[in-house]
């Protein structure tokens, strides 16, 4: 059986204010952290601990919000270490029932490129796009290879934020082929609606206009989030994305785009969505083949 | 049936209550009421649940027509208050009969108005909440600020005769303190290792200066320079020192995008991200910065985890004393 140690810094514990506690896992962003953050999270959510008000996994840390008046937040923290000291290893029969989504992306679309030329100002490289930049400091020869890498393997949505329904998606590759890119240096005011967008090791699609600090690749034709709940993907949730589940973002046409599109706003679209049984530790053993086995799931 | 007619909705009023709890790992904020006292206090002096639903309005205030008798106050911010253009005290119990007409003058103090209004403001609850959350349109009276001709529905006032007299009042002494600096107790760490010892400092000596990005999501200031310790960033995080890797956001948490300018997070926050966050502004004296407004100067107090509970129960106490005298 594949054994896998989650060998990490132990887990740093702060109070923000009287109403959370913050729980850094590590600094720096791994699947291990992730999945430990997972672990965590999840025995914590079983335990329904009175007084838990929210709990929120995120990509190498978690915040759990306590109502003071029912636990205090010292007594939260004694029972996060034991669980964390009993997370130590991962094992091939420990599975995530999750699901992997195709999600369409047109990249290097005339929205976001709009949007980006008007922020040129706040950005490291004005003269170059978003596309361009992101090519030439993680050494590709242009946009279209920059492209082919990231839609070529699938993400793991490693935490949900910023606002209702952003997915953080993390590149199941192993580190050596991640595509990292800093956030802008000042962050734009205006973001188009399901803008794909990267930010640090992260891929993100926003899913309403406001502000945002990552570089912008493209435009997703399809929703992360519906506040009507129309679209039959939203009828029990406003958002779409899980942790935990595994996104391809696929390039596509304008012609895919538009038809896409028609069929968002004839409230008939479906994301394609498959069942599967991920397995972290098989993972990390042969990260490629089983993202090989989760494009074929997906697809076939 | 009863209604409350708004013949100007003031710069930005919306409906809110305590908030909508449970809901931020899907990134969904809580909302609710800004300045969490002010907002129980008018509730309390109209009879009302302390968590009924109630309008908050930022630096204008609305004028409202009401069609039936009720009982209405006002608190937060100071600002003249007319019904019929005759003035009308705050932090008051005041009977309003159909036709009547509340209105506002220009805040002096402070920079929100709570009016509460007997049996509440009756818009659905969405998520186990009637906050109004705007970034998304949800919650509230259809998600957004109140517009000119906009009807919102009233609740039933309680039945027994539980509400306090017209006339029933707050006493000087349990009305929130407007500064010249306003203090605000904060909790410091989270990422706060990122700061040098000297920029640790700087952040609690400087005087900081509310800019006018100052609303519901959250408030930035400028006044000092805060600098980070040089490191070879974590993978994962973006190269700018200020960067970390994408982790949640507390409500009240500080974050400092370039070092210079402090980003208080409040009630619409955003849930999450990945700017070095340094602290946390404790649960009560959110209130406190919520009635500064641009222009006004806050001022970041250190406080433990004990310090920030007291703090909490001292609010408690205060709320409690407020309904006691108002039952006697």
């Amino acid at each position: 059986m594949v054994r896998t140690a989650l060998t990490l810094p132990p887990a740093r514990y702060e109070h923000g204010g009287d109403e959370y506690v913050f729980v850094e896992i590590d600094q720096a962003m791994s699947l291990e952290a992730n999945f430990k953050a997972m672990t965590v999270t999840t025995a914590l959510r079983q335990r329904a601990v009175d007084g838990v008000v929210d709990i929120c996994p995120s990509n190498a840390s978690y915040l759990i919000r306590v109502d003071p008046d029912r636990l205090h937040p010292a007594d939260l923290v004694k029972e996060l270490r034991a669980l964390e000291e009993s997370a130590t290893e991962l094992t091939s029969e420990q599975t995530l029932h999750t699901r992997v989504i195709d999600v369409p992306v047109l990249y290097d679309d005339p929205w976001t490129r709009e949007t980006l030329m008007r922020f040129r100002d706040r950005h490291q490289d004005p003269e170059a796009t978003d596309l361009e930049y992101a090519a030439r400091i993680n050494g590709f020869s242009g946009t279209g290879p920059l492209i082919e890498a990231l839609s070529g393997a699938p993400y793991i949505v490693t935490m949900l934020g910023f606002v209702p329904g952003l997915p953080f998606c993390y590149q199941m590759v192993p580190r050596d082929r991640q595509i990292e890119v800093p956030k802008y240096v000042r962050p734009r005011t205006d973001t188009p609606e399901r803008a794909f967008g990267y930010g640090g090791a992260f891929a993100v699609v926003y899913p309403v206009r406001g502000a945002g600090g990552y570089q912008l690749f493209g435009l997703a034709p399809a929703p992360v989030f519906d506040g009507s709940q129309t679209l039959p993907d939203f009828r029990e949730r406003l958002v779409f994305p899980r942790p935990g589940d595994i996104l391809r973002y696929r390039a596509i046409d304008q012609g895919e785009f538009d038809e896409v599109r028609g069929e968002v706003e004839r409230g008939t679209f479906r994301y394609r969505i498959r069942p599967y049984d991920f397995r972290p530790a098989d993972f990390l053993a042969d990260p490629d083949a089983v993202t090989n086995e989760l494009l074929e799931v997906l697809y076939r | 049936m009863s209604e409350l007619i708004v013949h100007s909705p003031g710069l930005y009023t919306t409906v809110q209550d305590t908030g909508r709890d449970g809901h931020y790992d899907i990134g969904m904020p809580p909302s609710g009421a800004m300045d969490q006292y002010s907002y129980r206090a008018a509730n309390l002096l109209v009879g009302n649940p302390e968590d009924a639903a109630a309008l908050e309005a930022t630096y204008i205030g609305p004028r409202l027509e009401f069609t039936d008798d009720r009982l209405v106050a006002v608190t937060g911010a100071d600002a003249p208050v007319s019904r019929n253009g005759e003035p009308v005290p705050a932090w008051q119990t005041l009977a309003v009969r159909a036709g009547d007409v509340l209105s506002f003058e220009m805040i002096t103090a402070g920079a929100r108005i709570y009016i509460a209004v007997g049996g509440g403001v009756d818009v659905p609850e969405y998520l186990g909440s009637r906050s109004t959350y705007t970034l998304t349109g949800l919650g509230g009276h259809q998600g957004r600020k109140l517009a000119e001709g906009d009807r919102l529905p009233l609740g039933e006032a309680a039945a027994g005769g539980g509400a306090p007299r017209e006339g029933a009042a707050v006493a000087d002494a349990l009305r929130p303190a407007f500064w010249e600096v306003t203090p605000v107790r904060t909790v410091v760490g989270l990422c706060s290792y990122r700061l040098t010892e000297g920029g640790t400092r700087s952040f609690l000596d400087t005087t900081w200066k509310v800019t006018k990005d100052a609303d519901r999501v959250g408030y930035r200031l400028r006044g000092g320079t805060l600098d980070f310790i040089e490191r070879q960033q974590p993978f994962g995080a973006g190269s700018d020192p200020a960067n970390v890797v994408d982790l949640g956001y507390p409500v009240g948490s500080i974050q400092v995008p370039g070092g210079d300018e402090p980003i208080v997070l409040l009630n619409d926050a955003v849930t999450g991200g990945g700017y070095a966050t340094i602290g946390t502004v404790v649960s009560a004296d959110r209130d406190r910065i919520a009635q500064a407004k641009t222009g006004d100067q806050v001022s970041f107090e250190p406080v433990d985890l004990d310090g920030a509970l007291a703090a909490r129960r001292d609010r408690r106490q205060r709320l409690d004393r407020v309904r006691d005298a108002l039952r006697s």
